[in-house]
């Protein structure tokens, strides 16, 4: 089964690393912009795990560093565009700045929703987030409510152009591998053990002498600062920033795409975004088309109920494929309940 | 001698309910004392106190000549005094190794160290191993926690106590829920502890406490009723109409 596993995930890697090329070769441009949409949110999916997966805490605002991320690129835009200070659109600058603000929010939020526990947790990470939610509705400045068009993209000079779409993919997937990378040495480290292990048994941890809550805090400040190269990411390409990303329901996004992957494991979350995606483009598609198959009437709006199929899906890998689509492969299907 | 571990005027209430009542311990440097009394004398209570999950109403205790009654859990055991749990209480889905390596990795400095793989970190690994073996779990290292059997993982529990160095081991129940064969095999374990560690052991399986202790304190109603010597503590009538009478009436 492991090696079924490991082929799975290798193809699965190897096909998003030839997307451009394909996409290029048939003429469908549309899949480079979807599945750049897919390594973004594999990137954030994978910071969630970190936290979610391996730390036990399940943080229901991650969609607010996600938002900050993006507006790093927004806010520089705008002030490039509308004050002339070209400085702000430099793309170092961008990257640089939503790693660090979005991690140093995260470690502010998590400082307070650490000291508390279970659905409280959960609660306390989801008010912070729709807090900064209503903050940047109010910031009327930087487009409140309506968001920002960005005509400007992060500015590389001539190592990078943001516009060539296939460079953006290509940024993307470098740096969805450089996280992979980084969370794998993270999770295994010293520094990895005490998370893994308070989310095992945090009263055992603090007995042999461990202070987890710092530690804790610490994972939760760089599943943060990750989130935010997504964030920065996500501006990029779809040109736009408003708050409507910073939503909860986008949180809960995040909380499915680790969860169908699997909660965890390395490459869990980059499964779970993938599969999400996929769902969300042909679900409706595949509707329509077992609607024409079947013979009913009126199927042109068969696919606007795709969700009505999402959803129980959904329930049935929660509840019946252990570790998500990475149980799966691993041969480990049984009755989670 | 010197005392290891001093309690002065120890009080803890629960409501109306008082489980610590103005306890006077004090475990000298080296000895195991146990503490024994029946369900409900406050045993668990008074190491929750000591470890520091309980806070105290009244009283200090004194640890290696330092007061350690405000002290956090996690300092305490920086400061040597390591536990078991009276219920099992390891990482369940980590190996034995990962265990003890874990417990041996909270003494050696922060953990900040976010690249250096741990499972193969020879500083981690060689400690574990050599707690294993002392416990007789040696060829169960690479066994998942939650695989081990109820008395492998008691000796587990004791492994990741030792792997913290500690000067003072508490031990709650270290034989609870165990057959004879496996206490003799702890209580063999723990007779080899002994001298090199101070111990203070509560325990309900009298063949185990009269095996191991040099001292023992009768705990009735969160008092202590009786400190003294096995037979002394054998020979008491207070203790015996309080309780040794039903338990080894048949010894």
């Amino acid at each position: 089964m492991q090696m079924i596993r490991i082929g799975f995930i290798a193809l699965v890697m190897l096909a998003l690393a030839v997307v451009p090329v394909v996409a290029t070769a048939i003429d469908e441009p549309f899949y480079v912009s979807l599945f750049t949409r897919m390594l973004v949110l594999a990137i954030a999916a994978s910071s969630l795990n970190l936290v979610l997966g391996y730390g036990g805490m399940v943080s229901f605002g991650h969609a607010a560093y996600l938002g900050l991320g993006s507006y790093v690129v927004g806010i520089g835009f705008y002030h490039a565009a509308n004050d002339g200070m070209e400085w702000a659109l430099n793309g170092w600058l961008h990257l640089a700045l939503a790693i660090i603000i979005p991690g140093l929010v995260a470690l502010l939020i998590g400082a307070i929703s650490l000291r508390t526990r279970g659905v409280y947790f959960i609660m306390i990470t989801l008010a912070f987030s729709q807090m900064l939610y209503y903050f940047f509705i109010g910031l009327e400045r930087y487009g409140g409510d309506d968001g920002l068009s960005l005509w400007y993209l992060s500015d590389f000079g001539s190592v990078m152009d943001m516009n060539d779409d296939s460079q953006l993919y290509y940024l993307a997937y470098g740096l969805l591998v450089l996280v992979l990378f980084v969370l794998y040495r993270l999770v295994n480290s010293h520094f990895g053990m005490v998370v893994r292990g308070a989310k095992s048994n945090e009263r055992r941890l603090m007995a042999v002498g461990f202070p987890t809550y710092r530690y804790r805090l610490v994972a939760f400040g760089i599943s943060g600062a990750i989130c935010g190269i997504a964030g920065f990411l996500m501006a990029n390409q779809s040109e736009f920033v408003s708050t409507s990303e910073m939503h909860w329901v986008h949180s809960g996004d995040l909380i499915v795409m680790v969860v169908l992957g699997g909660m965890g494991t390395l490459f869990g979350p980059v499964l779970g975004a993938v599969g999400f995606l996929m769902l969300e483009q042909y679900l409706p598609e595949l509707m329509e088309g077992v609607c024409h198959i079947i013979g009913g009437d009126r199927c042109g709006i068969a696919g606007e109920y795709w969700k009505m199929v999402f959803g129980p899906l959904l329930i049935l890998i929660v509840l019946f494929a252990r570790g998500g689509i990475d149980g799966l492969l691993q041969g480990k299907v049984g009755r989670n309940v | 001698m010197s005392d290891a571990l001093t309690i002065e005027g120890l009080v803890k209430q629960f409501g109306g309910l008082t489980a610590t009542d103005h306890l006077f311990l004090s475990v000298t440097k080296g000895e195991v004392h146990a503490v024994i009394g029946p369900n409900g004398a406050g045993k668990t209570t008074l190491i929750g106190q000591l470890t520091g999950e309980i806070t105290p109403d009244a009283g200090t205790i004194r640890f290696a000549g330092r007061d350690v009654t405000g002290l956090a859990v996690h300092r305490r055991s920086m400061l040597g005094l390591a536990r078991s749990f009276q219920i099992t209480n390891v990482l369940a889905d980590f190996t034995a190794r990962a265990n003890v390596a874990l417990a041996v990795q909270a003494h050696q400095g922060h953990s900040f160290r976010f690249w250096r793989k741990a499972a193969t970190d020879p500083r981690l690994i060689g400690p574990a191993e050599e707690h294993l073996a002392t416990v007789g779990l040696a060829d169960r290292a690479d066994v998942t926690a939650s695989s081990l059997s109820h008395g492998e993982q008691r000796q587990l529990e004791l492994a990741m106590a030792l792997a913290t160095r500690p000067a003072m081991l508490l031990l709650d129940e270290p034989m609870a829920g165990m057959g004879p064969e496996d206490s003799a095999r702890m209580v063999e374990i723990l007779k080899r502890l002994k001298g090199d560690l101070t111990i203070l052991l509560v325990e309900h399986d009298m063949d185990a406490v009269f095996a191991l202790a040099d001292r023992i304190t009768v705990l009735v109603y969160g008092r202590a009723i009786a400190t003294g010597a096995p037979e002394q503590i054998r020979n008491d009538p207070d203790v015996r109409a309080a309780y040794l009478g039903e338990e080894t009436g048949d010894a």
